[in-house]
């Protein structure tokens, strides 16, 4: 099958020349590092991204190379911890959290909403400087002297016991913080003032409920981790006693600001995941989404409840019997809203007309694997499962499902998704559907081994292990292989599209959402008019657009 | 053998707790191995039989109303099934917090890059930790330096090891054998060579491995502990002691200058030695000097087995050959505060060991 099953003859491109757009309206490097168009900012943040991706995959694939082998000999102790370490840090700080919001978010919410750019366009390309700033910066000290305690940062061990750069990378990620909270801000008054005549609250996409949600908890979430880092970097500078017992301080304390911030962080990461599948699923399936109110709702749910279960991080940290029941039960009482969209996008596929075509094999990949994380999650939301599982590869494993198996193939459907809106060209088929397939297959090999590895015991963080565990870290480490493979695929059809691409034409998946109805790539103003909306973002029973009078 | 043979598949049970959490894992499997295998049979199944195929009506599908019924199904379904869940890991969780009174208590402590633990009949071991098969163990434990955790996976718990802090965990033996302790909380470079061995024997051997490796006890570490820091020169339990007596302390209630109540547990001997400010006595004045940097772990644990075995009329004679700390003021507790420091009534004789205080 190929796009032209999808693409109706009226709107094949027409062999004319180019219309303006955002991308040609101006050359150069200034007009694109002093724009202020939200497009042009999600392109520099695209590349940013993308690059933060590709040095934090260098990091961990030494790591897998590395423990093919019991006794690791590869690279040394400490040189292994800091690899870890740079994994973790560049891929939640610099990949996870901001991708979705600032590339996709950036790129679509104004569209999606009728808006001519977001409310404050210069914020908007401040938080791009800030969060290459922090990305700059963070880089530097990992690859100059690095940091070896991990992305958790947890003292004493941070504030105290390590000689390595922990001040300078710290810095780098509050930079970092400031850049999610301007964009937070950003999208939240966007989102309020800026839709377009009749785009009411119940027509909107759950993209951009979900991107709501998510800035939400960028404003609310984000100063706690600020001010915890900044805690830890006057601990080490000043020998203030906050989290050190040896000055008074108390190392719990720094777990509980911690995971006040990192744990609705997950939901920072997964809720514009969600937003995408909720997207992709009903325009290749051509049906509304199922149970929209409930998706809609259960998005905010999702946004207030994660800030209520952070301590079950801690459940074998030394907290209180009755904080750790307290906190098992909330966590279960998040998951009841995970579930109901697992559901719901299931449901959305009943009757419908399904083509496969390559975002939608992601957004597929995503709720499997989505789901399998959302149930090992309860394993660790259970106490009595907890005091054996906690801090093993059976933890990583089912993190990884959430983060990776999860988000990163959400990121991919959505990109893919919306690559011909963002460039006018189409990618290719076959080798996009490969390496949605690839991934999807690396993806398990390399994590369902960890669960087994997990529950046998192997601890996280180990630069070598016991013999008995060899044989799961090397289909591990070959899984992993075939996983790089698939994200360096999607690299090379991309950049060969951009010169060789097809023409998309303006709506190439005959999808209703706004963005969809106006250039591809969109004009520097998004419309040439202003959008009128009549209807909810999903009526693909009618065939008619959101602005189809 | 082959590297097959000595692959890990599932990990042995060898303690009361491992069964428990292993039913609750298989239980845990059971219910969400369902629900996956649900949505993916759903999955490929909507795939299969509502694509779109060649000859198709080029009209899209015709509406589905969602019904609510069916949304208020799988919201509230899954909320039942999680109390379920809950409640079982609760149990499960509550029972391996709690120690029994009677369990054999080992102390210990982590630090970077080993283990150390200390018997109550005084044997010491790094890396190695002998276990009586059967018998429930309380390991105190506590660190040095850095958070670490005490992880054995045949044993099926796990506790974060705290610097100023105790915390414990506890388990009762099944089965004898070798296992591996895992530090499994990061703790720097060679935190992947922070590998002790835990060594279950069975009882007969357990104690000729004890009777081997005999050094008095623990308790008597603590009493050498409390002469080598003075200790007994103000709690020296008798008529004009400048500080509360130590006998029977343990486990018993103390009431502070606050009006509030504390029991004397591990934690309030641990802090009233490092900050003896933090608690005080009530009907006693704080004369203590704090002996943080002076005084290792190891000696506070022993002082800990010490007071636990500690019984009225005890306290050993006060050693007159040595001065008292030079931070304890040379003369009566009634001269600094004529009012309120001489124990009253309402405070102990050297025999009432509620309001003792280390």
């Amino acid at each position: 099958m190929t796009t032209a099953t999808l693409v109706q003859p009226e709107q094949q491109p027409a062999p004319r020349t180019e219309r303006e757009n955002y991308l040609n309206v101006a050359y150069g490097v200034v007009s694109w590092l002093l724009t202020k168009d939200h497009k042009r900012i999600a392109l520099l943040y695209l590349i940013s991204v993308t690059v933060m991706f590709f040095i934090g995959g260098f990091a961990i694939s030494v790591v897998r190379l590395h423990l093919l082998t019991p006794e690791g000999g590869l690279v040394s102790a400490d040189t292994y911890n800091r690899l870890f370490t740079m994994h973790g840090v560049l891929m939640v700080f610099f990949f996870l959290v901001p991708v979705v919001p600032t590339v996709l978010g950036n790129f679509c919410l104004p569209l999606m909403i009728g808006a001519k750019d977001l409310a404050f366009p210069r914020l908007n390309l401040i938080s791009w400087y800030l969060y290459m700033a922090g990305g700059v910066w963070t880089l530097y000290a990992m690859l100059t002297e690095g940091v070896d305690t991990g992305w958790t940062f947890y003292t004493p061990y941070s504030s105290q016991s390590t000689h390595y750069n922990v001040v300078l990378t710290l810095i780098g990620l509050v930079l970092a913080g400031f850049s999610s909270m301007a964009t937070g801000i950003n999208f939240i008054v966007t989102v309020h003032w800026m839709r377009a005549p009749g785009m009411t609250w119940f027509r909107l996409p759950i993209f951009v409920w979900t991107i709501y949600a998510t800035s939400c908890i960028f404003l609310l979430a984000v100063p706690v981790l600020a001010m915890a880092l900044i805690l830890v970097i006057l601990e080490r500078l000043f020998h203030i006693g906050v989290f050190d017992p040896a000055l008074g301080g108390d190392p719990l304390l720094f777990q509980h600001l911690f995971w006040f911030y990192s744990h609705p962080a997950v939901y920072i990461m997964i809720l514009p995941g969600m937003g995408i599948v909720s997207e992709v699923i009903p325009c290749f399936a051509r049906k509304a989404l199922y149970g929209y109110s409930f998706v809609a709702y259960s998005s905010l749910g999702i946004a207030f409840l994660s800030f209520l279960v952070w301590a079950h991080h801690m459940f074998v940290a030394g907290i209180s019997l009755y904080s750790a029941l307290l906190f098992s039960s909330l966590s279960f009482l998040v998951a009841v809203p995970s579930a109901i969209k697992v559901f719901n996008w299931t449901a959305t596929l009943y009757k419908g007309s399904i083509v496969f075509e390559t975002p939608m094999l992601f957004c597929l990949g995503f709720v499997s694997l989505f789901t399998v994380g959302g149930l090992t999650g309860l394993f660790l939301a259970t106490l009595g499962m907890d005091i054996h599982v906690h801090d093993t590869y059976f933890v990583i494993a089912h993190f990884h499902f959430i983060m990776v198996g999860g988000m990163v193939m959400a990121y991919m459907g959505g990109l893919h998704y919306w690559w011909p809106k963002m460039t006018g060209r189409l990618y290719s088929q076959f080798w996009s559907r490969l390496a949605a397939l690839i991934i999807f297959v690396g993806f398990f090999l390399t994590f369902v081994p960890q669960f087994v590895v997990g529950y046998n015991g192997m601890p996280r963080r180990y630069f070598r292990y016991v013999p008995e565990f060899q044989v799961w870290n090397v289909l591990s480490s070959a899984g992993a292989s075939i996983l790089a493979a698939g994200y360096v695929l999607p690299l090379c059809y991309f950049l060969y599209s951009l010169r060789y691409g097809k023409r998309a034409g303006d709506n190439p998946w005959q999808a209703t959402g706004l963005e969809w109805q106006t250039g591809s790539p969109p004009p520097r103003d998004n419309f040439e008019a202003t959008p009128v909306v009549v209807r909810g973002p999903y009526e693909y029973h009618t065939g008619k657009a959101q602005n189809d009078p | 053998m082959g590297i097959l043979g000595q692959t890990a598949i599932f990990p042995a049970q060898a303690t009361t707790t491992a069964a428990r959490v292993d039913m609750l894992f298989f239980f845990l499997c059971t219910m969400c191995g369902a629900v996956g295998l649900l949505v993916a049979v759903l999955l490929i199944y909507f795939s299969v039989r509502y694509r779109r195929r060649p000859g198709d009506s080029p009209l899209p599908p015709p509406e589905t109303h969602s019904s609510h019924a069916l949304e208020w199904f799988w919201t509230i379904t899954p909320f039942f099934i999680f109390i379920v869940m809950f409640l079982w890991g609760a149990v499960v969780y509550v029972d391996a917090y709690r120690p029994p009174d009677e369990s054999l208590r080992i102390y210990g402590i982590g630090k970077q890059w080993m283990w150390k633990f200390q018997h109550p009949e005084g044997q010491r071991e790094i890396n190695t930790l002998h276990l009586p098969l059967g018998r429930p163990v309380q390991i105190l434990l506590t660190s040095e330096d850095v958070i670490h955790s005490f992880f054995v996976p045949e044993f099926r718990v796990h506790m974060d090891v705290l610097p100023n802090r105790y915390t414990s965990v506890w388990f009762q033996t099944t089965r004898p054998g070798t296992y591996h302790l895992f530090c499994s909380q990061y703790c720097g470079t060679n935190h992947a060579g922070m590998i002790g061995t835990a060594v279950v024997m069975e009882p007969a051997q357990f104690e000729n491995w004890l009777a081997l490796h005999a050094e008095g006890s623990l308790a008597l570490d603590g009493r050498k502990v409390f002469l080598k820091y003075r200790c007994v020169s103000c709690h020296s339990a008798t008529e004009n002691a400048r500080a509360p007596v130590l006998e029977g302390l343990y486990r018993r209630p103390v009431h502070l200058t606050t009006g509030q109540t504390v029991i004397a547990d591990e934690a309030y001997i641990r802090e009233s030695i490092l900050q003896p400010g933090a608690k005080i006595v009530a009907g006693w004045e704080n004369l203590m000097p704090t002996f943080r940097g002076q005084i290792s772990e190891e000696e506070i644990y022993a002082l800990i087995a010490y007071f636990r075995s500690l019984k009225r009329g005890e306290t050993p004679p006060r050693v007159e050959d040595y001065p008292p700390p030079t931070a304890t003021p040379e003369i009566n507790a009634t001269q600094i505060n004529p009012a309120g420091a001489k124990p009253t009534s309402a405070t102990p004789t050297p025999a009432n060991p509620k309001a003792a205080k280390p």
